[in-house]
């Protein structure tokens, strides 16, 4: 067998693998956000259908697809349809550049004497442009279900989710920008690499400000709460999913749970150490073990904010994004450039 | 004649008296510049076409029952509130003409259902007044004892609420657990969580069952510390500060405006609680701080609120302490039933009910208007009577309908997301609203 055709044979199963495997994991994501709710709360979450309830969302999703497809009579209907795939696409493609596992030569497995890579666009430089552009584009969606739906409290929900974008969008970006400085490169598997060794290698360590600018930032591109602002449920009923039902509002719902799941990845994987382990004796676990303990442990604290604290005004997201998260990114990023400029 | 601005500055501050400047009142407008200022954008905005009109309720998770608000809105920021109350009219004031005072009774825990007792005892102190009926020294405290109970329940609700509305559920779910305790002593001591029903003319439904002293004990006890958590939560909570701080200002000369009364007046620096100002009950006879604070914004309801928490506490305490023995109802044949015990034993206690429960009581002629302390703020009853069983009028002045219509003076300039804040810091039961 040529190693072409290995290659190829090899991203037809990580293409087809890693979505189920998320799909999975977001099953059990939204259990597990149901249960810990429960837990903050002091009641139980859900028991019912499987062992502590664990088919919850199996169950919920069969009741979605088996619900009426209803949309309003005034909607933009073909932007209403269209906008749940805005949303839901994009975040999975993103997975395309995500490393989960050992890249490269003398670090990936061999099988049947061919290499398999632990990503499914190996050969793709630009991973970190492609996460921020998806990023950007899943607010299309947002935006557009507010727009399409031509209900009021939608159109809100889909204004507020304009301005959230455009004000942490450039914090952001900046913080990255800190690490991709470090690294050398924008590729993903290259910030991985760059971090090798035990966890005081990794980029949260010199990257702190960038770091916890960037997660404040995740938790306004996840709408998750103290952000979540565009679906608030006390203010907007359920912002620019007010108008949507069914499975179209089970895409959004899912997508929320994949975009988590991909986001805690660029987290791991940028500060994180991706798929190293935290002590190089610890190496006889494999990569992707390591990389999914990571986004579970980043779950769980998204989960746990978002029980936690208290939801901020949209304008005070706002002044945050340009006047708090801006300026520090920026100096990170100066501080940064001087840094490896003068060290090499 | 050029002097530099340092020696100006310099001259002023020698010109200046040396005493102390005194407190700083943030420079508020007055509501009349307010209404003008909000009157002449509303108008400019009209013109432009600009507003987004948003209907929020009857449905809305966040108006507290099913008050309902037309919204202009200038992007965000509210420029005008149509308030739209009635949407839980049941008639209840035209009900209470068609029954006796004592049938009257129960629909009152239909008021407010927060605090159900609160509503029978403002009505009771109304008809008391008219019938005048001295209430037994026991039944006066277990009144004030039961009184607080609903206040605790009504004060620990209303902080899970408030904290819901700025988007943390948590809180609420941890805030409905401590009311649990609280509706367990109710009904304990009334039978009903929620409709108590437990005030009479005269006196209260039953006396305190056995073991409540030792069970009540532990839950004020307890309570106290549990305020002080939920309020290390909430105090230290930078967001909670920008979102509360500074924001739903109301004056006092608002409130007055507005009819405003209860925690968010208290909040506005006035001292005034009916159960110090007008005692009632066994108030004059228990020990206890009225809150104050000065901010009158969303902070300080907040912190009022939590004040009268703890004061509750050490009022049930002291009622308990000073409980006196004898009856819990009124020895008074024309007015009031008898006890429950005695109808099963004594001859003329039997008859005496039969005769109150099918014929009413006998109200002299007249009018009065009465008015306590219930959680949400002052509640007034005014009783019309023409002499005879029923009432020939009753109105309930309820402090949730004003704190209702004053939501356009409270809101309009702020946003949406604060609208919901402010709304949920005034403590609006629909019930109360709407009767």
């Amino acid at each position: 067998m040529s190693d072409e055709l290995a290659q190829f044979i090899f991203l037809l199963i990580k293409a087809v693998a890693l979505p189920l495997v998320i799909i999975l994991i977001v099953a059990f994501a939204i259990y597990f956000e149901r249960k810990f709710a429960g837990f903050f709360q002091g009641r139980v979450g859900p028991t019912y259908l499987g062992p502590w309830g664990s088919l919850q969302s199996f169950g919920d999703v069969l009741k979605l697809i088996s619900k009426e497809d209803l949309i309003p009579a005034k909607a933009d209907k073909p932007v209403f349809k269209l906008a749940p795939y805005l949303v839901f696409i994009p975040a999975f493609l993103v997975m395309a550049v995500l490393p989960f596992g050992p890249v490269g030569a003398g670090q990936a497995p061999e099988f049947f004497g061919h290499r398999f890579d632990f990503v499914i666009a190996a050969g793709f430089d630009s991973g970190l442009v492609l996460f921020l552009a998806m990023g950007a584009l899943a607010f299309y969606g947002v935006v557009l279900a507010g727009w399409a739906s031509n209900s009021n409290y939608s159109l809100l929900g889909g204004l507020r989710a304009g301005a959230q974008m455009v004000s942490y969008e450039l914090a952001m970006g900046f913080a990255v920008v800190g690490v991709m400085l470090m690294a050398g490169s924008l590729s993903l598997v290259d910030i991985v690499d760059a971090q090798a060794g035990d966890f005081w290698h990794w980029y949260f360590i010199p990257q702190i400000v960038g770091g916890v600018i960037f997660f404040i930032a995740t938790l306004a591109e996840l709408n998750r709460t103290p952000f979540d602002l565009p679906e608030a449920e006390q203010e907007l009923v359920a912002g620019y999913l007010t108008e949507y039902s069914g499975m179209r509002w089970g895409m959004f719902y899912l997508s929320e749970y994949v975009n988590m799941i991909v986001v805690s990845g660029i987290v791991a994987t940028l500060y994180l150490g991706g798929w190293r382990a935290p002590l190089t004796v610890l190496d006889f676990i494999p990569g992707p073990v390591w990389f999914f303990l990571k986004i579970f442990f980043l779950m769980f604290i998204y989960m746990w904010i978002r029980w936690t604290i208290f939801r901020y005004r949209y304008n005070q997201l706002m002044s945050i994004g340009w006047k708090v998260l801006l300026p520090l990114s920026l100096a990170n990023l100066v501080v940064t450039a001087i840094v490896v400029s003068l060290v090499g | 004649m050029s002097a530099t601005p340092g020696t100006k500055a310099a001259a002023r501050r020698a010109a200046a008296p040396p005493v102390a400047a005194p407190m700083a009142t943030p420079p508020h407008p007055t509501l009349k510049e307010l209404k003008e200022r909000k009157a002449a954008s509303r108008q400019r905005l009209r013109r432009r076409g600009d507003l987004l009109t948003i209907s929020m309720g009857p449905q809305h998770p966040s108006t507290h029952g099913v008050f309902r608000a037309e919204l202009d809105l200038d992007g965000e920021v509210i420029v005008a509130v149509r308030p739209e109350i009635g949407n839980l009219h049941r008639g209840v004031e035209k009900l209470c003409e068609q029954l006796t005072y004592h049938q009257v009774i129960p629909l009152t825990d239909r008021l407010d259902y927060i605090a159900g007792f609160a509503m029978n005892h403002g009505f009771c102190e109304a008809a008391e007044k008219l019938m005048g009926v001295e209430v037994p020294a026991r039944a006066r405290y277990l009144r004030t004892m039961t009184h607080e109970l609903c206040r605790l329940s009504n004060h620990i609700l209303w902080l899970g609420v408030h904290i819901m509305d700025l988007g943390t559920q948590t809180f609420f779910c941890i805030c409905f657990r401590d009311r649990e305790y609280v509706l367990d002593l109710l009904e304990m001591l009334t039978g009903a969580r929620l409709t108590h029903s437990f005030a009479r003319i005269g006196g209260v439904a039953k006396d305190l069952p056995d073991g409540f002293e030792h069970r009540c004990r532990k839950v004020i006890d307890f309570l106290p510390k549990r305020v002080a958590e939920y309020e290390r939560i909430v105090k230290n909570n930078r967001i909670y500060h920008k979102r509360a701080k500074g924001v739903g200002i109301f004056t006092s000369e608002d409130c007055h405006t507005w009819r405003v009364t209860g925690p968010p007046l208290r909040a506005a620096g006035v001292a005034r609680d009916l159960r110090k100002d007008e005692p009632y009950a066994a108030y004059d006879e228990v020990d206890f701080e009225v809150a104050v604070e000065y901010n009158a914004d969303v902070y300080d309801r907040f912190l009022v609120r939590m004040k009268e928490i703890r004061e509750s506490c050490k009022i049930i305490a002291q009622c308990l302490d000073a409980l006196p023995d004898g009856p819990f109802l009124a020895k008074d044949v024309a007015h009031s039933l008898p006890m429950k015990a005695d109808v099963l034993r004594d001859p003329a206690a039997m008859i005496r009910d039969f005769c109150q429960v099918f014929k009413g009581p006998s109200a002299p002629k007249g009018e009065v208007y009465r008015a306590i302390e219930v959680p949400k703020g002052e509640m007034g009853v005014y009783i019309r009577s023409e002499g005879g069983a029923k009432p020939a009028r009753v109105r309930f002045s309820n402090p949730s309908f004003y704190h209702a219509q004053a939501v356009p003076a409270l809101v309009e300039g702020e946003t949406v997301a604060d609208m919901v804040a402010i709304f949920a810091s005034v403590d609006v039961v629909l019930g109360d609203c709407d009767r």
